[in-house]
Formats: C-alpha cells, sequence, structure tokens
C-alpha cells in the first residue's frame, strides 16, 4: 500500500496553494469570535454572581464556555468542511491528472486513504489551533478548566469531522466540479444534522432511528465529558459507510463497460 | 510486449473502437496512426489499465490489463494526450512523488531523477511551478513522469504535439534511444514522424485496424512499384513511347499531358530495377535535352491516405467523428 507518498502529495498541495491557509484563517476568526462573545459573557455574568454564592455554585467553565464553544465549532464545521474536501477528486477528474494517478501502481483504496489522511490532517491543524481558547482561559484568565470534559469533547470534534471529510471525500469522488462537490457534502450533512427535528412528529421506532441518524444527537454528549460507544459508533460507522461508497465510486470507472 | 485481441469499446450505442488486434514484440517503437477520432486514445486507455473494454483482452508484459492490472502499471509509463499534471506542485517534488508512487526505491530516486531530467531538458525548470511552465515543458516533464519508474513499456499519446521543431526532434531522439531496452506504443497523426522513429506501424481508422507491419513491408505492399520523375524536352510522343519501351518499365503517366513546353512524367518501374541510367541513355542518344531525372521515395503518407481514402470511399464518406 503506497499511502504515504500520496499522503505527500495532497498535504504539498493543500498548503503550496492557497486553500489551506484560506480555511485555517477563516475558520479561526470565526471561531476566535465566538470564543470571545461566549467568554466575554461568561466573565460579566461571573461578575455579577460573584456576591451571590448560590448563584456562582451552577455556573463553570464547562458548561458555560466549553459546551457552547464546541457547538458553535461544529456549526462551522457543517460549513466548512465541505471546502477542505471539495478538491480532493473533483479536481484530479478536471484536469485530468485522475488519468495518471490511476494508471500509477497503487490501489484505488491507497489512493483513498492517502487523501483521506491529509485531510484529516488539515482538520487536526484547524482544531489544534482552537486549544489557544483553553489556554487563554487557563494561562490568562487563570480559571480553573476541567480538562476531562475539554479531552473528550476534543475527541468528540475529531470523530465528527473525521466523518465530515469522508462524507465530503464521496461527494468529491462523483463530480468533477468542485462546487457541486462541495454543495452536496454540505446537503448530505445539514439532512442529518436536522433529521432528529423531523423525529418530533414520528412516534416509536420510527422516530428512535431517526433520532439516531442526527448528527446533532451525538455530539453534545462529548463536550459534557461523556464517551458514550453509542455516539463513537455513530461516527465511525457514518465515516467507514462513506469511505466504502468512494471507493466503490473510485473502481466502478474499472468495472466492465 | 504488448497483445491486442479483438479489443472493443463501446459507449452507449457508440463503437470507438472494435476488434482490434495487434501486437508489439520487445523493444519495438511502434507508430499508432490513424485520423482523429480514430479510436487512438482509446486503445491507449486501455492498454494503460485507465479504462477498461467491452469486449476483447489486451495482455501488456504478460498481464490482462483487466484482471492484473496492477502488474501491468508497474511496468508501463503513460502518456495521456492532455499531458495532465499537478498545476501547483514544482517540477523535481513531482518528479519525487511520481518516482515513489511508481515505486522507485528511495536511495536510487535522487539519482534518477536528476538522469530523467537531464535526459527529458528539464533540469532548468525544476524548481518551477508546473503552472508557468510552457507548453513545451509541460510536454517534456510529462514524457519523464513516464520513464522515470524505467518502465518496459512506454505508452506516449501524441508525445510531440505542441513543441517547437527543434524540441520535437530532441524528443525524437530521445525516443528512439529507449528502443532496445524498452517497448514504445506511440500514437501520432504527424506521419513523418513515425517514418523516422518507429520500426513498425499500425493503422487504425474509425476504430478498426486497416494496416500494420513495418514500414517498408508496407509501402512495398502498397506501391509495389519504384517511380522515376522525369522531364525532357523533345516531342512529347516519341519521348514516351521511347520511356516505355525501356525494358522493366511498367507505367508510364503524362504528368501534364495538354501542356506544352518540356515533357513531364512519372515512370513507374518493378520495385529493384533502376531504370534512371536506361532514361539518360536514350535521351542522349535522341538529342533530347533531360533536363529533371529524380527517384520519388513512397512514402508512409501516401499509404496512408491511400488506405484512409479508400476507407472513405467505400463508406460513402458518412461517418460520426467522437474524439475518444
Amino acid at each position: 500500500m503506497r499511502i504515504w507518498p500520496i499522503y505527500k502529495k495532497e498535504l504539498r498541495l493543500y498548503f503550496t496553494s492557497p486553500v489551506a491557509w484560506i480555511i485555517l484563517t477563516i475558520f479561526l476568526a470565526i471561531a476566535g469570535l465566538f470564543f470571545y462573545a461566549i467568554f466575554g459573557n461568561f466573565t460579566r455574568v461571573s461578575m455579577q454572581v460573584a456576591m451571590n454564592p448560590m448563584g456562582a455554585r451552577d455556573l463553570n467553565v464547562t458548561d458555560a464556555v466549553l459546551r457552547p464553544l464546541f457547538a458553535n465549532l461544529s456549526v462551522i464545521l457543517l460549513l466548512v468542511m465541505p471546502l477542505v474536501t471539495m478538491r480532493l477528486f473533483a479536481e484530479e477528474r478536471r484536469s485530468g491528472t485522475i488519468e495518471l494517478l490511476l494508471t500509477y501502481p497503487v490501489r484505488d483504496g491507497a489512493v483513498l486513504i492517502g487523501k483521506y489522511l491529509a485531510a484529516l490532517t488539515l482538520y487536526g491543524t484547524m482544531i489544534a489551533a482552537t486549544l489557544a481558547y483553553p489556554a487563554i482561559i487557563v494561562l490568562i484568565a487563570r480559571a480553573n478548566v476541567e480538562w476531562g470534559p475539554l479531552l473528550t469533547g476534543y475527541v468528540g470534534l475529531l470523530l465528527m469531522g473525521g466523518m465530515f471529510l469522508a462524507v465530503g471525500l464521496f461527494a468529491s469522488s462523483l463530480t468533477e466540479n468542485q462546487i457541486v462537490a462541495a454543495v452536496v457534502t454540505f446537503g448530505i450533512l445539514l439532512i442529518f444534522w436536522i433529521i432528529g427535528w423531523t423525529a418530533e412528529f414520528a412516534t416509536g421506532t420510527l422516530g428512535a432511528v431517526l433520532t439516531h441518524l442526527s448528527i446533532l444527537e451525538h455530539n453534545d454528549t462529548f463536550a459534557k465529558g461523556v464517551l458514550d460507544t453509542k455516539d463513537i459508533i455513530y461516527y465511525l460507522n457514518f465515516t467507514a459507510l462513506a469511505l466504502f461508497l468512494t471507493l466503490r465510486s473510485l473502481e466502478s470507472r474499472r468495472w466492465n463497460g | 510486449m504488448i497483445e491486442v485481441q479483438n479489443l472493443t469499446k463501446r459507449y452507449g450505442s457508440f463503437t470507438a473502437i472494435r476488434d482490434v488486434t495487434f501486437s508489439v514484440a520487445p523493444g519495438e517503437i511502434v507508430g499508432f496512426l490513424g485520423p482523429n477520432g480514430a479510436g487512438k486514445s482509446t486503445t491507449m486507455r486501455i492498454l494503460s489499465c485507465f479504462m477498461p473494454a467491452s469486449g476483447g483482452t489486451a495482455k501488456v508484459a504478460g498481464y490482462d490489463v483487466f484482471s492484473e492490472s496492477l502488474e501491468v502499471r508497474r511496468r508501463i509509463g503513460y502518456l495521456p494526450e492532455s499531458v495532465p499534471l499537478y498545476a501547483d506542485m514544482r517540477v523535481a517534488p513531482y518528479l519525487d512523488f511520481v518516482a515513489e508512487v511508481k515505486g522507485v526505491p528511495r536511495s536510487a530516486r535522487k539519482r534518477r531523477i536528476a538522469e530523467v531530467m537531464d535526459r527529458c531538458l528539464i533540469a532548468d525548470v525544476q524548481n518551477r511551478l508546473i503552472r508557468n511552465l510552457s507548453k513545451g515543458y509541460r510536454q517534456r516533464v510529462g514524457l519523464a513522469q513516464a520513464i522515470v519508474s524505467d518502465p518496459h513499456v512506454l505508452i506516449l499519446d501524441e508525445p510531440t504535439i505542441g513543441l517547437d521543431p527543434r524540441q520535437i526532434a530532441e524528443i525524437r531522439s530521445l525516443i528512439k534511444s529507449l528502443a532496445g531496452e524498452h517497448t514504445v506504443i506511440l500514437s501520432t497523426h504527424i506521419l513523418p514522424e513515425v517514418s523516422m522513429v518507429c520500426t513498425g506501424v499500425v493503422i487504425i481508422n474509425k476504430g478498426a485496424i486497416v494496416a500494420q507491419g513495418p514500414i517498408d513491408r508496407l509501402v512495398e505492399q502498397f506501391f509495389p512499384t519504384a517511380r522515376v520523375e522525369v522531364e525532357i524536352v523533345g516531342p512529347r510522343p516519341a519521348v514516351l513511347d521511347g520511356v516505355r519501351g525501356i525494358p522493366g518499365v511498367v507505367r508510364v503517366e503524362d504528368a501534364a499531358p495538354d501542356g506544352d513546353g518540356p515533357a513531364r512524367f512519372v515512370v513507374e518501374s518493378a520495385r529493384g530495377r533502376d531504370v534512371r541510367g536506361e532514361i539518360f541513355q536514350l535521351a542522349a542518344q535522341q538529342k533530347w535535352n533531360l533536363l529533371e531525372l529524380r527517384q520519388v521515395g513512397m512514402t508512409l503518407e501516401e499509404v496512408f491516405i491511400r488506405i484512409v481514402a479508400g476507407e472513405e470511399s467505400e463508406a460513402g464518406g458518412g461517418s460520426t467523428e467522437v474524439e475518444a
């Protein structure tokens, strides 16, 4: 499996073209604004309840800052992640480089995994940069952060992002138009984001299934500090399915026609 | 090295190639010749394992392109017609990527890439972005990526298109130098290129093979006679009759039957029989002025035109052209 050269090439292409830098900048700018607003609000409320020990009892960084921050980050990701992956196969198809790539002695699976890991690395960089926020809370604001929920929150972000990337990779493998790839990715993700809302009108098993399918349903538990296998398996399943479909979509070109 | 049997490819209801059969021996350079839309690129895409065939089999280096695709891909270097390269990469890192993907061992990679860049005359642009390169340089980078792993078989789709004459000559001599240790199949519609570079030729038209073999044998097959172009000042009927009387002359074709002035005509004789001496002797005896006496070499170009034009008139000219 020659995953490594594909991975290196994709990372190089991310960072020699402006794509990665722009995505990083925009993502961090928006995330920073959210953090500023949430944390500013938290400090204001803290001042107000400082006189009242009863009110301060329920106020903590995890619930008042990190959970809303993670929730907001996942909404930003919903919008940004399709842009991370849209290029990966669509651009190769449009420019024709896929003709060379797929005639090199490398399995389709290795191409897929190489590209996926490169996207995951870019995503890892994006969320690693957001570690600056808890660092600010601890070092500058000198507040206490609960490390457990922080860690699980990031595990949740990683799992969710990994799933977003897999869906994006699949959409990108279907078309040679990057915009189509991005829109399809966003569409799929948004549908699964809000599918739980329809569950309110469904009853019994159907309602339970719809709720379970919802991305929204699964991402808050991590920020609360809970690692629930149900949620972990949901994301891993979704990721595996999307990657499998991508592989099929790549291989379909080799089927006898 | 390359064996193609009854290869057929259909795009929906359109048949791009049908029942294509040919073979290329190891070390040969074969020109794949045909008008636009004849099915050259389709055949090459199947040989390079990019596309499956609808029917028939193709083997490269003994491996089937469909069922043993990975083995085939380890042994080929492919240059598609559009020369698709990563525009945002620099030349040397790009070649490094290709070499690594193709399994050139780490220890040999650096030296091999330097060697290939020298051979393809791209060493001076190795640190430039591919997007900023001229068409000629891109073409040569494309060729470099095809040969970087020193593959047994090279599949080159129009390798000299878009180059200036000097570069064309350089690339041709490069391809020629690859013969022997490599088997090369290259498509082109520049006929002189085939005569200059290739040992054999496969002519394809409208998706079917119409002729194949060594170039000189094809020429012989289609033009069994040797030709001499003659221009003599003298009484036209007497000149023509005199030349017709020379033994070995098969046919004399008057180039300008109604014209005044010197008689211009083409003399066809049995191949291997040179009648130029006798024509000169005849003119000298009769005291005619001999203005021109020139052997006409029959070229592949004429073979090609004859074959393709013949097909065209048989088919009534009504054909669909699809560039695949």
